[in-house]
């Protein structure tokens, strides 16, 4: 019960937090979707960092070094340190800068304008909101497991279930549903503004509570009298096989560099981008973003990998469930109030990704699709009525869509992450290489959207010829090259078939206009 | 993007693939992993290297100039 409360009191203020920053909303629709360019360089920095962190970062980090040890770090986190911050000085700032002279609230906007086409729009809409739903569907499903796993016990008689590890829980369904409303009653009122003070704050709690979790866990599990000592006795105790990279192929770790390009391409992200009050605002999110990555990173790995040692005991039904692991060991080892503080910790992480995802998907249907095909003259008020009818309607159906509780929506993550990261060469070559035809983009998107699919059926075939939905999550390609068979991730073939595409096509097909090309790159 | 930050970026992305701590248990401080700690160094690593390109390489299109002007 008490796990329960302190639950509630962190939504009430996140409620109290978007009521505040409604108070500052200017009633236009460019503060509603970009706060009207005011971000400063901190609020950027806790936007960004929340959005692109999700539950993941605490739980899934956790889990992973519990199966695969400790180079899951160097796989995800210290990549994403390099690439994330390579995409936000490269991609981010121009964008900005083209976001704040053109007007535009979203890609599809700036793509239509830099290729002189309209159908792109058409082509890459569904594909962006495609790739963003199974995105927002985790984030509401995940939201609703973690409520019923930490609740469990608190209604014995009216939520009874047959696992003892959710018995008593609040449903996941109810749990699901407190969520999308505390999110969208804040998107809804304080839009962006609200969401970025939202996800500055959720960013703080989650890393706060993620480094007292560590301190708190070691010395339960250590047994000595002083954290350093436990910290030794725990790191002593991690077995070999976690401690290294034995098990792991080197070909799929250098692959996965691909996979955090992603960021390049989010649609959410981008918006979060056109916050910003000035270029000079990037300065302090693209320096300190890795760090901020290994803080919350470096702890969940170590308690992932003390884990696997013969100091914890997990219990068998625990084993083949990782993202469980952590949960289980703030419950038995730190008590109800930090198990509490922790939950509030895992929905900051989730609901500071949702409320961006939200947000952008109600701003892209009412520009992309709206206001270019049906709605040229309207006026701003109805822009912003629009743009909040939409955010309600995508939370119903996400929402709706969480209740049919998708088996594999949770193999689905890398996907997703893959089909953005074949999507970023042509955002770069949008702003750097002039010889980018509209042409080029179409070739570049349809091959990895054919790619994509090639190899996602592959690995759809696969699940169901096993019966689980393990082989989506883990499937990978192998390639021989001098007698040697290599792991790789199928990034890398989709990221290859869109950048070889987009560069052919480009080159044979007519360049674009002089006013296009002086607007771009004058 | 100028060439030096391509090649100082190209290195990170050398360091990142560290084939000679992978199979090495070695704790460092005697509680952390070498490879674990090796790629906590990197991340700061890339800070300090962010922190430079934001100094260095500082974009300058003109257009970007005119949009601080503007503010």
């Amino acid at each position: 019960m008490t796990q329960l409360w302190i639950i509630l009191g962190y939504l009430a203020l996140l409620l109290i937090l978007g009521l505040f920053a409604s108070r500052f909303f200017r009633g236009t629709s460019s503060d509603y979707m970009v706060a009207s360019h005011t971000i400063g360089p901190f609020l950027l920095l806790m936007s960004i960092f929340g959005t692109t962190m999700t539950a993941f970062a605490l739980v899934g980090s956790s889990g992973e070094a519990y199966e695969e040890g400790i180079g899951v770090y160097g796989m995800l986190a210290s990549s994403s340190g390099i690439i994330h911050s390579l995409c936000f000085f490269v991609l981010g700032i121009k964008l900005w800068g083209f976001g704040k002279r053109y007007g535009y609230r979203t890609q599809i906007q700036f793509f239509r304008e830099r290729l002189e086409s309209s159908g792109i729009g058409l082509l890459l809409f569904p594909i962006l909101v495609g790739l963003v739903i199974p995105y927002l569907l985790i984030g509401v499903i995940s939201s609703g497991v973690v409520i019923q796993n930490m609740t469990a016990g608190a209604f014995p008689k009216l939520f009874a279930t047959e696992s003892p590890a959710t018995s008593g829980g609040i449903p996941t369904q109810w749990g699901s549903l407190l969520i999308c409303l505390v999110v969208l009653i804040y998107v809804f009122l304080g839009g962006m503004r609200g969401t970025a003070w939202a996800n500055a704050f959720q960013t703080m709690v989650f890393m706060l509570l993620g480094i007292v979790t560590f301190g708190v866990i070691a010395n339960k599990l250590g047994g000595q009298a002083s954290l350093w000592e436990n910290l030794r006795v725990l790191g002593e105790a991690i077995p070999a096989e976690k401690a290294t990279r034995t098990d792991m192929s080197k070909m799929k770790f250098f692959s996965y560099l691909l996979v955090p390009l992603s960021v390049g391409m989010f649609p959410h992200l981008f918006q979060h981008w056109l916050t910003a009050k000035s270029a000079k605002s990037f300065k302090l999110p693209v320096i300190a973003h890795p760090v901020f990555i290994m803080i919350v990173w470096v702890p969940c790995v170590l308690i992932g990998v003390w884990a696997t040692s013969e100091l914890v005991t997990i219990p068998p039904a625990l084993r083949s469930r990782p993202n469980a692991i952590l949960p289980f060991l703030v419950n038995s080892q730190a008590g109800p109030v930090l198990g509490g503080f922790l939950t509030a910790g895992i929905l900051a992480a989730i609901m500071s990704s949702l409320d961006s995802q939200f947000l952008c998907l109600g701003t892209m249907f009412t520009h992309d699709i709206m206001g270019h095909y049906f709605d040229h003259e309207a006026t701003d008020r109805r822009e912003l009525a629009l743009a909040r009818g939409f955010i309600v309607i995508i939370v119903v159906i996400t929402y709706l869509l969480s209740l049919l509780k998708p088996p594999s929506v949770f193999a689905l993550g890398v996907w997703t992450f893959s089909g953005f990261s074949a999507l970023t060469p042509l955002a770069f070559a949008a702003l750097y290489w002039k010889r980018l035809t509209k042409w080029g983009a179409y070739a570049s998107v349809l091959a990895a959207a054919a790619s994509w699919g090639y190899f996602f059926s592959d690995a759809v075939g696969k699940a169901v010829q096993a019966g689980n939905p393990e082989p989506i999550r883990t499937y990978s390609l192998e390639v021989t090259l001098g007698g040697e068979t290599y792991e790789v991730m199928s990034v890398a073939a989709i990221f290859l078939a869109s950048v070889i595409a987009m560069v052919l096509v480009s080159l044979v097909t007519k360049p674009p206009g002089e006013e296009t090309l002086k607007k771009f790159f004058s | 993007m100028s060439r030096t930050l391509c090649a100082v970026i190209l290195v990170l992305i050398v360091l990142h693939q560290d084939n000679w701590y992978w199979n090495d248990g070695r704790l460092v401080f005697g509680f952390i992993p070498i490879g674990l700690f090796y790629h906590a160094c990197l991340s700061i690593a890339a800070a300090v290297v962010w922190w430079w390109a934001t100094k260095y390489c500082w974009p300058t299109d003109s257009y970007l100039a005119a949009e601080e002007e503007s503010r």
